[in-house]
């Protein structure tokens, strides 16, 4: 007992460390995926057919095959074939990111599908460009639309991020791991592991319900936001 | 008579290989009012919607003030949509933006002007439908006629040649109904040129310089009220029905 305690309380610092990781790919994945979500989403929306298909082939590849396939695929692999070398952090990040874009993508479009036609008409009948028209009308609201869809989308990119210890990254999960095979005291890092995971989703879930509610459009509640 | 603002040739239009539209000239004069009434199904939305282009016709030649409008070009579509204001049966407010933020939005996006001089202007206009107390309110907090007046104001920000209406007033209870018909009484009376689908009787007999009356695409009768509403005439017969459901004749 006190042989576990002494475990968990030394390897803490280094587990908190592995926290700091953890944020970096997921933050960096989430972003990644949110620009390559959105400008999916409106390719496949208002796009020539032709993006539509290409877009509709990249998502289905991405929902597809899992995303342990994916990391040992482009790291092992494709990286590799194109002589794109980049550490095995940046590589889980891009590949993360890669995935989540595929599901954003389908939070985004299915928001803006969700908006009632007559949004985009009257920006038109205005004399705004279809350009104008999607920033200005469409993608502010859409953006509200998808806060909860994209909260959850957060969360299991978060808890896909600890697949990154099987490429080496020092994250959570691996020094977890790494101290585990030391100290043979399973069972409590594993614990302590999975609670920074939980205080880690909690917090984001929690800042982003924070944000919805801070943009919240007045008068508006009833309608699903 | 007149000199035309706004004049198109042979719209057509098909949806999935039924032809909906079957070649329909239209020209408006300046400060004229034009009413479209028919059956419904007949193609009034689809008409309007083609003289902006929101839904782009099959084929049609589109002059405003004399000069050819080429639709293909969206640079030109752009600039000639800005003259030709639209009011939707269902408002289509921003809703993410208030009032004054629906009038300014394209004053600032499509018109480039500054802050302080779009807010102006939109304050001018939001006054001039009466609702210079709502401006800081959300379409959702409006009722049904204050968020028409709020599109109209909006679409006036444009400065447009012309106004297409598409049932106006057909989406709000009977009781805000007079504040909305007002303001498009004022329109008129300050010479705007419209063009408006619309079932409410008062409007066709009092505002109405021609009275267009749509059937299957195709416009079957036109004319002056004076002439076109006499018993016989389709015109008159639709008239008929449509006094009998608001209640005047039993
Ligand atoms: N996007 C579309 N796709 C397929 N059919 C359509 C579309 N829009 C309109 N139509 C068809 O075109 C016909 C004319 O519709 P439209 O809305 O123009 O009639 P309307 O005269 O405005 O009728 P109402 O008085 O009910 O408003 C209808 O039969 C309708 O089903
Ligand atoms: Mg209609």
């Amino acid at each position: 007992m006190i042989e576990s305690f002494n475990a968990v309380k030394q390897s803490l610092p280094y587990l908190l460390q592995g926290g700091w990781i953890t944020i970096v790919i997921v933050t960096g994945a989430m972003i990644m995926g949110f620009f390559m979500g959105l400008c999916m989403a409106v390719g496949q929306v208002y796009g020539p057919s032709v993006l539509k298909r290409v877009i509709g082939v990249y998502i289905w590849f991405f929902q597809g095959i899992p995303t342990l396939v994916l990391l040992f695929l482009f790291y092992f692999g494709l990286f590799n074939y194109i002589g794109f070398n980049i550490n095995a952090l940046a590589a889980v990040t891009v590949v993360l990111g890669m995935t989540t874009a595929a599901y954003q993508a389908n939070i985004f479009k299915g928001a803006i599908l969700l908006l009632p036609r007559g949004q985009f008409k009257a920006a038109s009948t205005m004399g705004m460009s279809d350009f104008q028209a999607i920033t200005g009308v469409i993608l502010p609201q859409i953006l509200r639309l998808s806060i909860p869809a994209w909260s959850n989308e957060f969360s299991i990119v978060l808890k896909d991020s600890a697949l990154a210890f099987v490429l080496g990254v020092p994250e959570i999960m691996a020094r977890a791991k790494f101290i585990a095979s030391r100290t043979y005291q399973y069972l409590p890092l594993y614990i302590i592991a999975g609670l920074i995971y939980f205080v880690l989703t909690w917090a984001g879930v929690m800042g982003l319900a924070k944000l919805a509610k801070t943009v919240r459009i007045p008068g508006y509640a009833n309608k699903g936001i | 008579m007149g000199d035309p603002i706004l004049s198109v040739e042979n719209i057509k239009k098909s949806f999935n290989g039924v032809p909906i539209l079957k070649g329909v000239d239209l020209c408006l004069n300046k400060g004229e009012i034009k009413i479209l009434i028919g059956p419904s199904g007949a193609g009034k939305s689809t008409l309007l919607q083609c003289m902006n282009c929101l839904v782009p016709p099959d084929s049609g030649k589109f002059r405003l003030e004399e000069r050819t409008v080429d639709i293909t070009n969206k640079r030109e579509l752009y600039v000639y949509r800005q003259q030709v204001g639209m009011i939707f049966q269902d408002f289509n407010l921003f809703d993410h933006l208030t009032a004054l933020d629906n009038l300014t939005i394209a004053l600032r996006k499509v018109k480039k002007m500054g802050k302080k001089e779009a807010t102006a202007r939109a304050l001018a206009e939001l006054s001039r439908v009466g609702l210079e107390e709502k401006t800081h309110l959300y379409p959702a907090q409006l009722s049904g006629g204050q968020k028409q007046r709020v599109a109209i104001a909006r679409a006036l920000t444009m400065d447009p040649k012309v106004l297409l209406l598409d049932e106006p007033t057909s989406a709000l209870d009977p009781e805000v109904m007079g504040e909305v018909i007002d303001v498009i009484r004022n329109l008129a009376k300050r010479g705007m040129t419209m063009i408006m689908a619309t079932h409410q009787i008062n409007l066709i007999r009092t505002l109405a310089d021609e009275i267009l009356f749509m059937e299957s695409g195709a416009v079957v009768e036109q004319g002056q009220p004076k002439v076109l509403l006499v018993p016989g005439t389709r015109s008159q017969g639709f008239c008929d029905k449509l006094d009998i459901l608001t209640g005047k004749i039993k």
